[in-house]
């Protein structure tokens, strides 16, 4: 039977460290199986999120070998030769072992102002299908929260998340701003409150998306645009004046045209 | 129990977060109550989301000339006439406002060339009928309730699993206890009104489909409070599972493959499907392949493959080939697309199949069959309810969506479960809404049901030493595996009755290593009396219901018997504790009125 050697991050808030499990591993076993494994036989406490073990909830995440991966979809055979490393997503606080608390997710989520559609006619609403699949795409995020562990601005900068969204949620605003039938206008928000500008486009949360959904470049850059040409419009500049003061920070001062 | 621990009320409490419970949140949200809603895992991860194909809803917009009656009719034909017809009559006719509510709430459907919610066909419905986005479908649903939710400030109590629930003096429901999985401790809501929206049962199973979650708290807690659950025996096996590489067996398969144009093969490359035409079904199928290839591209050309048949029929018929010999190398038969459409094609109707088989098994679906098996999916049996409310016998007490039982009869339609929670979740909320309007509720909160429940969870953690609940798990679920499969029979069924009681006897004696905090192997011993609950329930209707019907099948009893047809197996507890024995008795269905019979009748 072949075997595995699994080093897991073992922990809690206060610190941890590695623990390793020498453990049997069977023909297309995925990362996943093993840390159930472990948990059926040498350590039933090892904590670990999970749920439908297919790739579509989003639940398993963690960081294999150092890259945030699903452990459900990560099959060992692809893996080198050696032991596995797998430890919890760094982005978030530790709560035991893999599993964080993402709850800077589900703030960020709720701060989203909700669709807005004009009264449905009788038979329903008409859409097309070309208007309609730009935000399918982003649709398809499992709320796996892996391009908001890979990015940068808060992965490495822990007060940056009073202040900006990430790339889940900068494809839910994208979502929304592309709905066919959507009213509501979240650009300001978008650019002063969700710091969309900190974004310097480094496609680390495309590269790791696990729907491959293209976040950098159908996502951020068009939202960039948007936000951009309505901030610089004259009409909308002077509408916003007398609204509002106008405020100057690091997140407008990121802002830049696409390239 | 000294220790304390947080204490919540509200006007609603909604035990999980799957589209019912979501859907049941809103509308008492939008009531003007003020509702918690409690889910073991995070918010947008419930079971929902595996949901593929679609939502079923007679809106016509493919075939114009479907609507509610002939869903009516086609979800009646596919439970086997067991269908509690008050609620398929509803499903039926609500259906359509619920998928067109979910479009008003931001969700993105695919759409027909003229720009309405694009349908597709499935087993069992006479017209394409399912609005989809791809093959994921279910995520949209969960997804744009979750956003609604979010949108209206319900209180979410993620991770959080509820041991049992609470009564007050007179019997009434009062509210539940149970702990927060990230720090183990304690917590109680009281409540005037609960809806359980628990979900299934499939995870005794060795071969599932459903995740750790579907452990069957609903069905059990529902029991132990005094409700009564119905068709306990009706356990759907989904035809097409994985069955390779075994780490991922019984891994769904979307129907829509099938919709779609995919077809069943054995390895001798028949289409066996042709030899397993039930009578029932006789004059809807086609009788060649040319015919039934004819219907996928005009409806009016041909008759619809046997492929399409309810699933009941196609998972029998694939276990049949298997054990005849004439099955695929890993033990299940081929469902095959790649010789039928396009690449683009199936990569554009199908994506997350596309992905899965590929990352998971090294399959090409665009170029070669896949292998699959049936698989352990839903639960057709559930809380007897009400109708119109979904309220139980227990007053205070509601269920909906799978934990409820009598809208599916004895086998479901594909497509009628997403219909299901929304259409049923609502009328929770509107049935809690009244109910407190009506005054009744609970005003107090019986402290020794919180006390004895939780020196019950506690009780592992003290053990020195005992069973690992792993090992427990893991071997129940071999048991049920081959005892309360897909095709039983009495002897078989007598050995997991003996069975269960042993295990009953090893829950009692489970130890668990570590702490509270974030402890998986504590949270299945948690689990565990209601899985064994459960599974004593589906293995005594199994057992008393001797004939064969929909996703019941009894090899010592293989036709339906007129008798049975006329009867729910409806169960309720002696005692109220997850080890009391199980009371059964026979509960008429509802009979029919004339004019929704007429429509069964008609044959065109």
């Amino acid at each position: 039977m072949a075997q595995v050697t699994m080093r897991v991050w073992r922990g809690d808030a206060s610190g941890g460290d590695f623990e390793t499990f020498t453990i049997e591993q069977n023909d297309g076993e995925v990362v996943l199986d093993v840390i159930h494994r472990i948990q059926a036989t040498e350590a039933p406490d090892l904590a670990c999120r999970w749920n439908c073990k297919a790739g579509k909830c989003g639940s398993c995440s963690a960081e294999i070998n150092g890259k945030p991966r699903l452990m459900c979809m990560t099959r060992l055979d692809t893996l080198p030769a050696g032991p596995v490393t797998v430890t919890p997503m760094k982005t978030f606080p530790i709560i035991r072992d893999l599993v964080t608390d993402v709850s800077f997710n589900y703030v960020q989520a709720a701060k989203v102002p909700a669709f807005m559609p004009p009264p449905m006619p009788e038979g329903g609403y008409r859409m097309f299908q070309e208007d309609v699949a730009r935000g399918q795409e982003f649709r398809k995020c499992i709320e796996c929260f892996m391009c908001q562990d890979v990015c940068h601005v808060i992965r490495d900068h822990e007060d940056n998340k009073t202040h900006y969204a990430g790339p889940r949620f900068f494809i839910r605003y994208a979502e929304l701003e592309m709905h066919p039938l959507d009213q509501n206008d979240r650009r300001d928000l978008i650019r002063e409150d969700m710091g969309l500008g900190y974004c310097n486009i480094t496609k680390c949360c495309t590269e790791v998306c696990p729907e491959h959904i293209k976040i950098t470049d159908n996502a951020i850059i068009p939202l960039k645009e948007r936000i951009v040409d309505a901030h610089y419009d004259p009409v909308a500049w002077l509408g916003r004046k007398i609204r509002r003061k106008p405020k100057t920070s690091a997140a407008d001062a990121a802002v830049q045209p696409a390239p | 129990m000294s220790e304390p621990y947080e204490h919540h009320e509200y006007d609603v409490l909604i035990i999980g977060a799957g589209g019912a419970g979501l859907r049941a949140a809103i509308e008492a949200k939008q009531r003007g109550l003020s509702v918690g809603i409690v889910s073991k895992s995070l918010l947008g991860k419930a079971h929902t989301v595996m949901a593929e194909g679609g939502i079923a809803a007679a809106m016509g917009n493919v075939h114009s000339e479907d609507n509610w009656m002939v869903h009516f009719r086609d979800t009646m034909r596919g439970g086997k006439y067991l269908n509690n017809y008050r609620m398929a009559e509803l499903h039926a006719k609500e259906a359509p406002d619920r998928v067109w509510e979910l479009e008003q709430w931001g969700a993105l459907f695919d759409r027909t060339k003229d720009g309405k919610i694009l349908q597709r066909d499935f087993g069992g419905h006479r017209y394409a009928r399912l609005a989809h986005v791809g093959d994921r479908t279910g995520l949209e649903l969960i997804r744009t309730l979750q956003q609604k939710v979010v949108s209206m400030g319900a209180d979410v109590f993620m991770e959080c699993k509820v041991l049992q629930l609470v009564h007050d003096a007179e019997g009434r429901i009062a509210g539940c206890v149970g702990y927060w999985r990230a720090t183990g401790e304690f917590i109680t809501f009281q409540a005037k009104t609960v809806i359980l929206a628990t979900g299934g049962i499939g995870k005794s199973w060795k071969f599932t489909s459903n995740s750790w979650e579907s452990t069957g708290d609903g069905h059990a807690m529902a029991l132990w409070a005094g409700a009564n659950l119905i068709d306990m025996e009706c356990v759907q096996f989904h035809p097409t599972g994985m069955v390779w590489p075994l780490s991922v067996r019984g891994l769904l398969v979307t129907e829509s493959v099938r919709g779609d144009g995919g077809v069943l093969r054995n390895s001798l490359g028949e289409r066996f499907m042709f030899n397993y035409i039930p009578e029932m079904f006789r004059a809807e199928t086609a009788d060649s392949e040319e015919e039934g290839d004819k219907w996928y591209d005009d409806h009016n050309a041909g008759r619809r493959p046997p492929e399409l048949l309810p699933r009941d029929e196609v998972a029998r018929a694939i276990n049949s080939e298997v054990k005849a010999g004439r099955g695929s190398p890993h033990g299940g038969v081929f469902l095959d697309i790649a010789s039928r459409r396009t690449p683009e094609f199936i990569r554009r109707r199908l994506p997350s199949m596309y992905h899965q088989f590929m990352e998971l098994a090294g399959v090409d679906i665009t170029r070669e069959a896949m292998e699959i098996g049936p698989t352990c999916h839903y639960m057709m049996g559930g809380v007897q309810v009400n109708a119109d409310s979904q309220e139980t016998v227990v007053p205070g007490l509601f269920a909906a969506g799978e934990v409820g039982g009598g809208m599916h009869g004895a086998n479901r339609l594909g497509g009628n479960s997403l219909s299901d929670l929304v259409v049923f979740g609502r009328r929770a909320g509107i049935g809690a809404a009244e109910y407190i309007a009506s005054g009744q509720a609970a005003t107090t909160f019986n402290q020794s049901e919180v006390d004895a429940a939780i020196d019950a969870a506690l009780a592992p953690l003290s053990r020195e030493s005992g069973e690992n609940p792993y090992d427990i798990q893991h071997d129940l679920q071999e048991m049920m595996q081959a005892n309360v499969g897909i095709i039983r029979n009495a002897e078989e069924l007598a050995e997991a009755t003996k069975k269960l009681d042993e295990f009953t006897e090893r829950v009692k004696n489970i130890s668990v290593k570590g702490t509270r905090v974030y402890n998986p192997g504590w949270n299945l011993a948690t689990d565990l009396p209601a899985m064994i609950t459960v599974c004593k329930s589906v293995t005594l209707g199994a057992t008393l219901r001797k004939e064969s019907r929909g996703g019941h099948t009894r090899e010592d009893f293989p036709n339906p018997s007129p008798e049975f047809g006329k009867i729910n197996l409806a169960q309720s507890s002696d005692g109220g504790t997850w080890d009391s024995p199980i009371n059964v008795v026979e509960s008429p269905i509802l009979i029919l009125p004339d004019d929704l019979k007429a429509l069964l009748e008609e044959t065109k």
